[in-house]
């Protein structure tokens, strides 16, 4: 750019709003696309699925949290009307600033929403006074009391000393018309109060709560009360119960780690000024799998995950962050990557939708499809005249699509239910052989067929012990999940059946005994008369013979029957999806891509750029076996590299020797000349800029244990 | 006598009386402020330091003797000037009103404030001594190195008729400057003793009961929480807390108001179980009015604060809290005897030495660097592990949960040091969770 003074000196040039406005998501989204005709379609589809993913786990996060604000706003409430009793009691009672503590779980990420929420509905129902504060805007005592002001009287107040407190931050804050204190504050709450109080008979639609409280409580919420300065919040505390008489405050305290932080805080004269009341959240495993539960054993969403990329998602809530938030983010990566590098994902949305852009598809797409690993064993399978058929005629591959793009919906539809029923079943069993969560089951079933699996047979062996109250239990419960799903009609029936005849053999069963409990008495009776160990051990031999001879009671060969039956609706429908055609087009599964996105590992990346150039730099000269780095790699690979054979204390001179011997062979020079290895200019200033960036980048630092050393700071040699 | 002890020319009788009805047992010391205030129009001495303990009624009396003498006064909570310019805009407000106060400019400094005090005063000189009376005066020390020897001689500085009074938990050694400073008239304020609460809590009795019985509950009360407990606002609180519970013999029928022992053997646990919850806030004193309610039925249904220790973390974090508990409590040589597989068969006794005798849990954490806490986290946790930033973001969160602490200063970012700020309970707690046994590991149990 260019301007029309002739004079030096620094001009901005903003950038224009249009050349803003060129790169939007979609342009994002298709640039670098695979397969570029359909990104457009594709972009929307995503776009459109990932509103509604979000729509949806928002809904539920705000159902999963109603109970614990519920129980939150009503505390509120009850302080703020206690507060306006006169007997005695309450009259002597030396007055608490009512606090709740609201323990949330170290997952500090999801803690936000909640807050948001919960904040929104205090000023919905509760008071239009409600401040929340974070730990890191609030160092000191002044910063914390003026945020707080900020939010309670909005900030058109304050909004003109905000630049001004950016210069001067050590001198008074506050400007002569806004004291910072909270006198300030108890002020403007009476004059609020009382003009509200004269307007609110006017206008009765605005809050009809608010009607009974002459005096809306003003609530602070601390979002990371560990991350607060113990002294600023003992400060604040000691300054806010001098105003409680007049003015109505209420703290919020929100907890990451256990209520007893509080008590660490606070000292006694402190707390003594709380009346602290616990409000435990859901934990956010629990959480994690309602979210699961809604997000992905479900049938409402054409996008899908497999096994890996399942796995590392959850391997990183439960080992890294414990954090819903992050998972779902987790999704949405994962959600766009399909989108974008899989063309064929067109036909991953709905049954309409899909059908319509099967017909749409071009021969590029059908290429691709034939290509799929999925498709090609399919073909394998067919007749050689329809295998012709399918890899020649575009119109007859489509019309094929269309019945494989049905039975990939089918098969989702009969999996979820019957994933649930095996749940159900197993998941009380003593040790969980398949697992407590759903998730567990839903890993092993995504991975391989399940029934071969060892951990299966022992369930269902265990399964096979079952009492008959529990087995009917768990049965109904399968049935009503079955309920659920249209297309598991007949297996429901079945089922209704078998829970029929389980009801038969109760009145059956009453009548007489049948002669096999009689075989098993008589030793058990012998044995009470008999007490020696030779006879003990003969008495024990004969029950379990005559147990193991014992013909089958009518209730255990229905038992049997049942979990043959479970058994049979398992292997026809809990498959792994790699069986299924076409599953390529709704399940993601690169997963070492969304390792590499959410769980970085920057210091094997550096490493593995210093050990191997190549990996980065793509430049054949630097291609080297056995590991060794090529004396043609940048200064610093080569200065690393040397820098792995020393030990924790490195001498500068002869590190600076060897790099200029690498070097000199590098250019070629005569290994037999004088200034083959020899240091010049060129090559010390060449060494010592890669010295400082292996110093940046955290390998070595300066020492004064020993002149011309530096030290090493990782561990481990080459 | 005690109308012989508030006695001071210059106010009016009917006005000490009332204020001697209003401090009960601090006659002394209210008899001895009046006489160093003198009469109103008389200079006073121009610092007067008073400290006691916590609610030995020191603000109280000053408050009462200046209100109701009807004294021209200022009184400042230091705890809420988290400037000097509120503190000076406070006592020019209250003794010039708003007009002085504006007069003060953008962070004032001292010299702007007594230059607009004495401009100010000359307008309109102190006709009574003015009083400035700052409560928590021991934060003061905290504030600019000239603040606290001017408000000492403050009187000096705005030649004006000024007495500064200083409330304090602390004793005035603790506050006196190395550069010196004038020595401000120092005041005790003893604690009240076991008859002089009584006296005093028993002047609140409920409106519905008689005097003897209200001053028998206090009684029982003090026998109870006396031992624990001398400060009167707590134990008012206690006293409105407990009431009801105290009465309800009575209301039901089942004792007369005279029967004291019976009404004690009725009180005396449930006062037992408030000293152990209710006062240590353990339960709030809204919970424990639901508590008194309910009665019996689900009694302990309400768990303490303290009771609530568990706290779920993420499977790394846990072993990165062992690693750095074990870093905090063994001594770095002995690592290797720990996490090394093939270390040989080396006894406790010879790498003994003789200040390690002591056990390293009685003297508490020591900081480690991160390199260490890295080394030990690798090799006790089973799997392998990639050095991802997580890792690496788990150990700052720990930080700001408090579990661990920061050693060194936050921004040297080469060699961090911390320490581990976790109990050995919470620890062994942990470990049980992901089948670590952590007593093998320590040193000190070895």
């Amino acid at each position: 750019m260019s301007t029309s003074s002739v004079s030096k000196g620094c001009f901005v040039f903003k950038p224009s709003a249009k050349k803003k406005k060129t790169l939007s998501l979609e342009d994002h989204f298709i640039h670098g696309c695979e397969g570029a005709d359909e990104s457009k379609t594709r972009f929307k589809l995503c776009q459109d699925l990932w509103d509604q993913i979000k729509t949806d786990t928002e809904l539920l996060q705000d159902e999963l949290n109603t109970k614990i604000l519920d129980s939150l706003l009503d505390f509120t409430r009850k302080c703020s009307s206690t507060r306006q009793h006169s007997d005695w009691a309450s009259h002597m009672r030396a007055s608490e600033i009512p606090t709740a503590a609201l323990v949330l779980g170290v997952n500090v990420p999801d803690h936000d929403m909640t807050f948001q929420s919960l904040s929104e509905l205090l000023r919905q129902s509760v008071t239009p006074h409600v401040a929340s504060v974070q730990a890191k805007e609030c160092g000191a005592l002044k910063h914390l009391i003026k945020r707080v002001l900020e939010r309670l009287m909005g900030t058109d107040v304050t909004v003109d000393d905000d630049e001004e407190e950016e210069t001067e931050q050590t001198s008074a804050p506050l400007h002569k018309s806004v004291h910072c204190s909270l006198s300030t504050l108890c002020d403007w709450y009476t004059r609020n109060t009382k003009k509200s109080y004269s307007l609110t008979p006017g206008k009765k639609r605005s809050s009809p709560v608010k009607d009974n409280l002459q005096q809306p409580p003003i609530v602070i919420i601390f979002k990371d009360l560990e991350a607060f300065n113990a002294r600023v919040l003992q400060d604040f505390i000691l300054i806010c119960s001098r105003y409680i008489e007049r003015l109505p405050l209420m703290f919020i305290f929100g907890i990451a780690t256990s209520p007893s932080t509080i008590q660490h805080m606070l000292p006694h004269s402190v707390s003594s000024l709380l009346c602290i009341e616990l409000f435990q959240s859901l934990s956010c495993t629990q959480h994690l799998a309602t979210v699961i539960d809604k997000l992905i054993l479900t049938t409402h969403f054409p996008f899908k995950l497999n096994g890996k990329v399942m796995q590392v998602l959850i391997s990183i809530f439960l080992y890294h962050d414990f954090s819903v938030r992050n998972f779902i983010k987790g999704v949405q990566l994962a959600l766009l990557e399909h989108f974008h590098s899989q063309p064929l994902s067109v036909l991953c949305c709905r049954k309409k939708e899909a059908l319509l852009n099967v017909m749409q598809l071009g021969h590029r797409d059908l290429e691709r499809i034939r290509q799929l690993p999925s498709f090609k064993r399919y073909v394998e399978k067919q007749e050689p005249q329809e295998q012709e058929h399918l890899l020649t005629d575009d119109t007859h591959l489509k019309e094929v699509c269309r019945r494989l793009i049905k039975d990939l919906r089918k098969y989702h539809k009969h999996y979820y239910p019957t994933l649930r029923c095996l749940h159900t079943l197993t998941s009380s069993l003593p040790r969980y052989p398949l697992g407590k969560q759903i998730r567990e089951l839903h890993l092993i079933c995504l991975e391989k067929n399940v029934w071969e699996n060892e951990e299966y047979q022992s369930a269902m062996k265990l399964l096979k012990m079952l009492a008959k109250d529990e087995l009917i239990s768990l049965l109904k419960k399968c049935a009503e999940i079955l309920q659920h799903s249209k297309n598991m009609k007949s297996a429901l029936l079945q089922l209704e059946a078998m829970l029929a005849k389980f009801k038969q053999l109760d009145t059956v069963v009453a009548e007489p005994p049948p002669p096999a409990e009689e075989s098993i008495t008589s030793p058990v009776k012998n044995l009470q008369k008999k007490t020696d160990l030779f006879q003990l051990q003969k008495a024990l031999l004969e029950m379990n013979e005559s147990r193991r001879s014992k013909k089958l009671s009518p209730f255990e060969v229905l038992r049997n029957e049942t979990l043959q039956f479970v058994d049979s609706l398992v292997q026809s429908h809990l498959s792994p999806p790699e069986s299924q055609t076409l599953y390529e087009v709704c399940y993601y599964s690169s997963s070492a891509t969304v390792r590499r996105h959410l769980n970085a590992a920057p210091r094997t990346s550096i490493q593995a750029a210093l050990n191997s150039p190549f990996y980065y730099l793509q430049n054949d000269r630097l291609k080297s076996e056995d590991g060794s780095v090529s004396n043609a790699a940048p200064d610093i690979c080569i200065v690393y590299k040397l820098h792995l054979e020393c030990g924790r204390l490195i001498n500068l001179f002869d590190w600076l020797e060897a790099f200029a011997t690498v070097v000199s062979a590098a250019e070629g020079n005569d290994p037999d000349s004088d200034s083959f290895g020899k240091v010049d200019d060129v090559k010390h200033a060449r060494f010592i800029r890669a010295v400082s960036e292996l110093e940046f980048l955290g390998f070595i630092k300066s020492t004064k244990q020993k002149t011309d050393h530096v030290a090493r700071i990782t561990w481990g040699g080459c | 006598m005690m109308s012989a002890l508030l006695q001071q020319p210059g106010y009016e009788e009917e006005r000490l009386q009332t204020v001697s009805k209003k401090l009960p047992c601090r006659e002394v010391q209210a008899g001895m402020l009046l006489s160093l205030m003198g009469q109103p129009h008389q200079y006073s001495y121009p610092s007067i330091f008073i400290y006691g303990h916590q609610s030995s009624g020191k603000s109280h009396v000053l408050n009462v003797l200046l209100k109701e003498l009807q004294l021209p006064h200022a009184t400042v909570s230091c705890v809420e000037c988290v400037s000097v310019a509120l503190l000076f805009e406070q006592v020019l407000l209250s003794f010039f009103g708003c007009d002085a106060a504006s007069l003060l400019p953008r962070s004032p400094s001292l010299s702007d404030f007594v230059r607009i005090y004495r401009q100010q005063s000359s307008q309109s000189p102190a006709k009574q001594t003015r009083y400035i009376v700052m409560e928590k005066a021991e934060l003061l020390r905290d504030s600019a190195a000239n603040l606290l020897p001017a408000l000492l001689r403050l009187q000096e500085l705005v030649e004006d008729n000024v007495t500064v009074i200083l409330l304090s938990e602390i004793v005035w050694d603790r506050f006196r400057p190395n550069t010196g400073c004038f020595e401000p008239l120092l005041l005790h304020f003893p604690d009240y003793s076991k008859g002089e609460l009584q006296h005093i809590l028993a002047q609140d009795r409920n409106p519905s009961y008689s005097d003897e019985f209200y001053s028998a509950y206090i009684n029982i009360l003090l026998g109870v929480f006396y031992s624990v407990c001398r400060d009167l606002r707590e134990l008012r609180h206690l006293a409105a807390l407990n009431f009801s519970k105290f009465c309800e013999p009575l209301a039901e029928g089942k004792v007369k108001e005279t029967d004291t022992h019976k009404l004690w053997r009725n009180i005396e646990p449930h006062l037992k179980k408030a000293m152990q919850t209710v006062y240590l806030r353990e339960v709030s004193s809204l919970q424990w009015e639901q508590m008194q309610q309910m009665e019996e039925k689900e009694n302990g249904a309400v768990k303490g604060l303290s009771a609530h220790t568990h706290v779920e973390l993420p499977y790394y974090s846990k072993f990165l809290l062992i690693a750095a508990y074990l870093a905090s409590f063994n001594p770095a040589r002995t690592d290797k005897r720990f996490f090394v597989k093939h270390h040989g068969k080396i006894k406790k006794t010879n790498f003994l030495k003789k200040n390690e005798k002591t056990s390293n849990h009685l003297l508490g954490p020591k900081p480690f660097p991160l390199d260490r806490l890295l080394a030990i986290f690798y090799s006790v946790v089973d799997s392998r592990v990639a050095p991802t930033a997580s890792i690496f973001s788990q150990i700052s969160s720990l930080v700001t949960l408090q579990l661990l602490t920061q050693v060194s200063h936050g921004d040297q970012i080469d060699a961090p040091k911390y320490k581990c700020a976790v109990s050995m309970d919470f620890i062994c707690a942990i470990s049980r969770t992901v089948n670590f046994e952590i007593i093998k590991y320590l040193y000190d149990f070895l």
